[in-house]
Order: structure tokens, then C-alpha cells, then sequence
């Protein structure tokens, strides 16, 4: 028989980024806060600590910092007519788990996204005509356009300490700054970082095509750092153990050194680490939220914590799943095209990338930060990229970034070499130094059969029912990485190396090597609750006291990392509630 | 090219006590390191490589440490794997969490699926080693009449080879599977810090210029823009 608690004003359903920042926001607000985080405490000191914490083994292969499948994963397939099968261990994606979530062992990459992406459908049907829309492919707009967010994007990068460089402050272009950004009302708060050498050679050689480097907005402090709320970041040392590992020297913008401690130091606000949702209690009416129901997984004890409110702000995938499980807002129905939870799922395209190999460049890919690059917008957010001759929608960044050198996984090595024995060996001796890649990161469009929904097959530790999975690259995807794989290698050419491989060709979707941690949909947001499980605010249109905040939000994904507008939108959402819901609870409009 | 001498030989003059017990009693490192073809290998300063294992028999250790000779052969960059230690490591990780299945969702039904789905086998990893294992020596005896540790080295690549591409199948485990499985342990144990038992002497950090865990480069971002870091390696295991 599960225990009582008392009601608070607001549960939060995991604590990493969004629910650090709605449990500070929100308690700093007066409001009583209770959060549940499935994962352990966590902190800097001796959590992140040198030098265990400089464990590849331990951290980026064996996967300390992350969610255990054991207890809870997904299953998976190409489409609907194949059967979906659990995903067994980590690998294609590695959401966290414990204090500070992904927010802990994420790279640092911070973008806005562009005036495209928070207008899809409308700039594609403006630009291309109706028709360059395929019929299969659900993008919409967001709810909320790029100027409204821009105050909120200045929050966060405020908050997490980003280095970069702005290329258009209030209309007015900006030298070195992305050419192509929406306007800023201000720069970020820390200069870019120094370029490796990799990157000086492809930010000389893109200028000298033509094209637009800048350097990539990242969340890695070029120096030491106090950000507005008196948070204190170190300066980044370029140490190479940045994604999947915690920073030791705090200068990784993280929840746990920055928003977290403040709600901590809250008296409205309560922590509660082991705490597993397994549910979002609702009343007779269906309609509202009474609290969430949770199991202590350190003692097996099984909780009711009543609340006003219900803040889901689990990792993108989780929202989606206690959704689902806890019956808010009608299954999305692929083939009746019928519902809204969990369509719209998207991913993050790769593969379009090159390997540039120098018989006489030295490269120290250990030398290395999370997010640090330059990186060309001018096949992504730049409106005069010609998409008909693309034949796509959406399109791809091309960057050089140098986030590691760690020997278990970066051995670059020359197409044909064999992968064990003699050659194998010379080769990896030569090369390791002498090779450097471009990147290829692609946007993804939703199509009406890429989505979740539960499995009637597999459950979890709980017994609950695991989160089904029903994706695969498609032809757009395909036509973005061919065409501009191509663009990287024109670039890549321009180099003169000894050699190079790639770009390589989009398959089908693998879920066994790593891609990125970029899950987005399945909670969409929109207009009407026909087109989204989620308003303006990130409030379920069927039960408006709960919020589902996160990148399960994404109608799409963007050729950029999500975390940029997750957090916007984390503090847009608790700007909302701290505002307007309080004084008025109810579906705000 | 004759046949390997190796340390199942070396248990058979010693007799049949398990590998571990003869570790101990014996000190087999000294005398075994004589017969393993590493001779021309770079000195290594080094405490002598344990060949102590908790979870491989002693046929089994026999087949790793002639599997990892093979995907890392003795040559004048490293010596080969089992002399930098990549049995051992691979013996802890299987004794370990990891092959105990930590981490890894272990709910049937079992179906085989296809590859992009990933690892679907009932199994531990450490049960998977087991059974790859069995099955490779099974096959080796049927068609070439020896384990596989037994085979000349050349028909040994053969073997790793045919596995490696799917020209050969074993009953009840994938070859192309278990190869991938062993060689991507393989190649963490010859990488890995070695605080896990691999990596002796850091030679594989060595071979190819990673200097380790320190990795503070504030200034040498700037200053070695295409220049080379020289510097004698740390590990976890130097700075503990």
C-alpha cells in the first residue's frame, strides 16, 4: 500500500536542466516544490573528481553516468510491419540518470534554432509552395515564434555560461558571428573558445569558398565565469573528457553546479534522489492531475505525493512514456493518423561526415572541449540555400569540432585498413595524430510512421509496459546527407590531404553505435489540441495542470543540438506558471 | 609455419591444476613469458604480466590469449596482446559487472531480430564469451582437427578472418557476432587505462601519442597547433 505524502504546489519529474530550472524558478517563486529524480545525488566533489573521473573505460564505454536498460528501456523497429525488439544496452543514444540528468555528461553545444524551424510549415509552404511538402511528412509550426523565445534563449545561455560569438545583434550584422542567426539582443556572455588547428584550417578554407564560419556556440567557459544567478564556473582546460563524463573543473554549463543549488538553498523546495514516477495520478474526470505516484527504488517503498501541479521533466523519451502510462491525452494511431502522444518522433541524421588524413599535420585530437568548432550555417538556416535543387527539406550544418581523442574511441584510420592484425596497427600508430574530421549534422523531418507508442510485448523492472519505438531514416534524411556530404567534401578537397574517407551514404536507422542523444517529439507542441499534446506553455491541452517540458516538444528537429531551446523553453514554461498560472489555474490561451 | 608452443603445453608439463592456482603456486609468468612469440617486442619496465584468470578456464584462457596475439600481434611498436595484459582484462570484465550482464536488459521473449536492433541473445555477455568460445574451438576441430589455440598462426588470422566476415557460421552463437564482441573487447583492453589490467605499461598510449589523464591544455591548444605532444604518459594507475 503506497504512503500518503502532503500535497505541494508542484511535483518535477526528474532533475536535470527543464526540472532544475522550473524548481528554482519556481521555489524562488514561493512555491512549494517537491522533485523526484530516479538517479543518486551527485556532485562535482568527488563525483567528477581527477583522475577517476578521466575513465574512458568506465564513463564512455561502460556508460557510468546513464540510464540503466536493465530496469527501463524501449523497443524498436523500421515500421510497423516489423517486430520491435527491446534495445538491450545503450548505445545509438545515453540518456542520463541522477542529479543534473544529460545535463551532467552532455558536449555543451547551445544554439538558438533558426526563424525556419520556429515556423516550419508555414516558411516551407511560403518559400517552396505547398506541393515540396510531402504528403507523409507532419511538420508544423511552433506555437511561439523565435522573437518571443529570444529573451528566454538569453537566459539560459546566460545561465550555463556560453562561449561564442554573435553574428546579429538586433538586426545588425556581426563579423565573425553566425551570419545567418536570428537577431540577439545582446552577445553571449563568454568569448569563443581558442580553435584547435583542425579548426583554424576549415574555418581558412570555408571563407575562402565563400561560405559563412563561425564558432559554434558551446557551453564549455572560455574563462572563469560567474553567471547572473552567482553561480561560479571554472574555466574549460580543453581536457577531452567532456561528453559522457562529468567536468571537474565546472566549466561545463551543468544543472548541478548552477540552477540545482539554488532551489536547494530554497526552504520551499525538496529533493528526493532513488524516487522512480511510475505514474501520473488523475481524477475521476480524466481532466486533472492530482499527483504522481512513485517507488523509492532504494527501499522498494511505493509513494502518492499529491500536487497542484505536475511537472514532467524527465529525459524526452520519459516524458513520452509516463504519458502514455499514465493516460494523459489520446495514443497517437499511425496508420488511422489518429492522436497526438507520440507522434512526431525525430532524430539526428549523420553519416554525410569526412575523415581527412595528413601525412604532414599534427592534430593532438586529445586537445580536445565538448563543443568547441566552426561551423558553417549555409546549408541550414540560410534562406537563399537552394532546397528544390536539394530536393529536401530541412538541411545540415558542416563543422569541425574536436570533442576527443580518447584511444578506445577515436582511431581514425585510412578506408580499406583492416580493423586487427600488423596493418591495422601501423596504421593506427601513423594516423592517430594526423587525422581530423568535418562533420555532418542533419535536421530531421517527422513522417506519420516515425513514432511511439507502448509495446504489447516487453516490460519493464515495474512490470509496466516499455515504450515502443518506430523509426528509420527516410528519403529526405537520404537527400540531406548526400547532398551535403558532397559540400563537405568540396570542402575537405580544398585541404589537400594525403587522403580522406567519406562522406559515406544514409542507411537505415542502427540503434547499436552511438549518433547523438538528440530524441525529440512525441509531446509536441502546436495550436490545437488536433495537432499537439502540448500548448504555447508546454501544458497537456487535456489536463492543463500537468506541463511535459523537454525536447519532447520538437514538432521536428533541427540540424541543431536541442539543448539551446530546451532550456528556453524551460524557463518560457516556468515564467508561465510563476505569472499567469498561479494567479488563474486552468488552460492558459 | 610450425605451431604455436603456448600455455596450454605449459599446463600439460605442469599438470592439471587450474590456471589460477598454478599463477600463484608457481609464479608462471617468468617461465611462460619465455614461449610467447613477443621476443623482438620493446623491454618493458613493467611488473611481468599476471596470467592469473577467475573466469576463463584454462582452455579458454588459452584460446583468448591466442585470439588476442592474433588481433594484436607482437610487433616493434607493442608486444603482442596477451603480453600487454588484454587477456587479463578481458578475463576481469567478463568476471566483472559488465559480463555478469549489468546494464543490459535480460527480459524475454527472445527473438532474433536483425542487426540493427543489437544484441538480442539471452545471454551474458560473460555467457556469450563462453559460448563463442566453445563454439569457435568446435568448429576449428571439425574442419582443421585442432582447438584453435593448437592452429598454426596463419590458419588462426584465417579463422578470425572468415568469422570477421561471415564466411563461416557455428552452431547456436553468430561467428560475425562473437568476433565483433571479442574484438571490440579486445581492443578496450589494449586502450583502457591500465588500472583494468590491459594497456600494460601504457604501449598502446605510447604507439600512438595519447599522453593520458592529466590533459590540462589550456595553453597547448594555442602553442602545439600542429606540433607534436611529447610527453611520458599518467595514468589513473600512475597518479592513485
Amino acid at each position: 500500500m503506497a504512503t500518503r505524502l502532503r500535497e505541494v504546489d508542484v511535483v518535477i519529474v526528474g532533475l536535470g536542466w527543464t526540472g532544475g530550472i522550473l524548481a528554482k524558478e519556481l521555489s524562488e517563486a514561493g512555491m512549494r516544490v517537491v522533485a523526484l529524480e530516479r538517479g543518486g545525488m551527485r556532485s562535482t566533489n568527488p563525483d567528477f573528481a581527477i583522475p577517476l573521473i578521466r575513465d574512458e573505460l568506465k564513463y564512455a564505454v561502460r556508460n557510468a553516468l546513464m540510464q540503466n536498460p536493465a530496469r527501463d528501456t524501449l523497443t524498436f523497429r523500421h515500421s510497423p510491419s516489423e517486430p520491435a525488439l527491446p534495445m538491450r544496452q545503450l548505445g545509438s543514444f545515453l540518456p542520463g540518470e541522477g542529479l543534473g540528468g544529460a545535463g551532467v555528461h552532455w558536449n555543451g553545444v547551445t544554439w538558438r534554432w533558426t526563424g525556419i524551424d520556429h515556423a516550419a510549415r508555414s516558411y516551407y509552404e511560403q518559400r517552396h509552395g505547398k506541393a515540396f511538402i510531402p504528403a507523409d511528412m507532419p511538420i508544423q509550426d511552433w506555437p511561439m515564434t523565435y522573437a518571443e523565445l529570444e529573451p528566454y534563449y538569453d537566459k539560459f545561455e546566460r545561465t550555463a555560461g556560453v562561449s561564442g560569438k554573435a553574428g546579429n545583434l538586433r538586426g545588425t550584422k556581426q563579423p565573425g558571428g553566425n551570419f545567418f542567426e536570428q537577431p540577439r539582443d545582446r552577445d553571449y556572455p563568454l568569448p569563443a573558445l581558442e580553435p584547435s588547428y583542425s579548426q583554424i584550417l576549415f574555418n581558412d578554407a570555408t571563407a575562402q569558398m565563400g561560405y559563412h564560419p563561425f564558432p559554434r556556440p558551446c557551453a564549455n567557459a572560455s574563462r572563469a565565469y560567474t553567471n547572473p544567478d552567482g553561480s561560479r564556473l571554472g574555466a574549460c582546460v580543453y581536457c577531452g573528457h567532456c561528453e559522457r563524463f562529468g567536468c571537474e573543473a565546472n566549466a561545463k554549463g551543468s544543472p548541478h553546479i548552477t540552477v540545482i543549488p539554488k532551489a536547494m538553498a530554497q526552504p520551499t523546495f525538496e529533493l528526493r534522489t532513488h524516487s522512480w514516477v511510475t505514474k501520473v495520478m488523475l481524477d475521476s474526470t480524466k481532466k486533472k492531475a492530482i499527483g504522481v505516484a512513485y517507488t523509492d527504488v532504494s527501499t522498494g517503498e511505493e509513494y502518492e505525493q499529491p500536487a497542484a501541479i505536475v511537472a514532467l521533466c524527465a529525459y524526452a523519451i520519459n516524458n513520452v512514456h509516463l504519458l502514455l502510462l499514465s493516460g494523459i491525452g489520446t495514443p497517437y494511431d499511425a496508420t488511422a493518423q489518429k492522436g497526438v502522444v507520440g507522434k512526431n518522433y525525430c532524430y539526428q541524421p549523420g553519416g554525410g561526415g569526412v575523415t581527412l588524413f595528413f601525412e604532414d599535420k599534427i592534430f593532438n585530437p586529445f586537445m580536445a572541449t565538448g563543443a568547441f568548432g566552426i561551423a558553417i550555417d549555409d546549408f541550414h538556416a540560410n534562406d537563399q540555400f537552394d532546397r528544390a535543387a536539394m530536393g529536401a527539406l530541412g538541411g545540415a550544418t558542416i563543422a569541425v569540432g574536436q570533442s576527443n581523442g580518447r584511444p578506445i574511441g577515436y582511431r581514425p584510420v585510412p578506408a580499406g585498413t583492416p580493423r586487427w592484425g600488423a596493418q591495422w596497427k601501423k596504421a593506427t600508430a601513423k594516423w592517430y595524430l594526423r587525422a581530423m574530421n568535418i562533420g555532418v549534422t542533419a535536421s530531421n523531418m517527422p513522417n506519420r510512421y516515425n513514432a511511439y507508442d507502448l509495446d504489447p510485448t516487453y516490460k519493464n523492472v515495474f512490470g509496466q509496459p516499455l515504450l515502443r519505438l518506430t523509426y528509420n531514416f527516410l528519403d529526405n534524411d537520404k537527400k540531406v546527407i548526400a547532398y551535403v556530404g558532397q559540400k563537405a567534401a568540396e570542402i575537405a578537397r580544398s585541404l589537400k590531404p594525403t587522403s580522406m574517407t567519406g562522406p559515406g551514404t544514409l542507411g537505415d536507422y542502427n540503434i547499436v553505435p552511438y549518433q547523438s542523444t538528440h530524441n525529440t517529439g512525441g509531446a509536441v507542441m502546436g495550436t490545437s489540441p488536433g495537432n499537439s499534446a502540448v500548448n504555447k506553455y508546454l501544458q497537456s491541452w487535456d489536463v492543463p495542470n500537468v506541463f511535459v517540458v523537454g525536447a519532447s516538444a520538437f514538432p521536428h528537429n533541427s540540424a541543431y543540438n536541442p539543448t539551446g531551446p530546451v532550456g528556453a523553453l524551460a524557463y518560457w514554461t516556468a515564467d508561465a506558471i510563476k505569472t499567469r498560472y498561479r494567479q488563474r489555474p486552468g488552460l492558459m490561451t | 609455419m610450425s605451431e604455436q608452443p603456448n600455455r596450454r603445453d605449459f599446463l600439460k608439463t605442469v599438470g592439471t591444476v587450474g590456471a589460477s592456482g598454478i599463477a600463484a603456486v608457481v609464479g608462471v609468468d617468468g617461465v611462460d613469458a619465455q614461449t610467447r612469440p613477443a621476443a623482438s617486442a620493446p623491454a618493458s619496465s613493467a611488473a611481468p604480466v599476471s596470467h592469473a584468470y577467475t573466469f576463463l578456464t584454462a582452455p579458454e584462457a588459452a584460446f583468448i590469449e591466442a585470439a588476442v596475439d592474433r588481433l594484436i600481434p607482437a610487433d616493434d611498436l607493442t608486444p603482442g596482446g596477451t603480453d600487454c595484459g588484454v587477456a587479463v582484462f578481458i578475463d576481469r570484465q567478463l568476471a566483472g559487472a559488465w559480463g555478469s550482464g549489468d546494464r543490459t536488459y535480460m527480459q524475454g521473449p527472445w527473438q532474433k531480430g536483425v542487426p540493427t536492433q543489437g544484441y538480442q541473445s539471452p545471454l551474458t555477455p560473460a555467457e556469450f564469451f563462453r559460448a563463442g568460445i566453445a563454439a569457435t574451438n568446435a568448429y576449428c576441430r571439425k574442419t582443421l582437427q585442432k582447438d584453435f589455440d593448437r592452429l598454426p598462426v596463419d590458419q588462426q588470422i584465417k579463422v578470425l578472418q572468415d568469422m570477421e566476415q561471415g564466411r563461416i557460421a557455428f552452431e547456436g552463437v553468430s561467428a560475425r557476432e562473437f568476433f565483433n564482441l571479442l574484438l571490440a573487447t579486445t581492443m578496450q583492453g589494449f586502450f583502457a587505462d591500465p588500472v583494468y589490467g590491459g594497456n600494460r605499461d601504457k604501449v598502446a598510449w605510447k604507439m600512438i601519442g595519447f599522453p593520458g589523464v592529466v590533459a590540462i591544455y589550456s595553453e597547448h591548444i594555442k602553442t602545439y597547433r600542429n606540433k607534436k605532444y611529447d610527453v611520458e604518459p599518467k595514468s589513473i594507475l600512475d597518479l592513485s
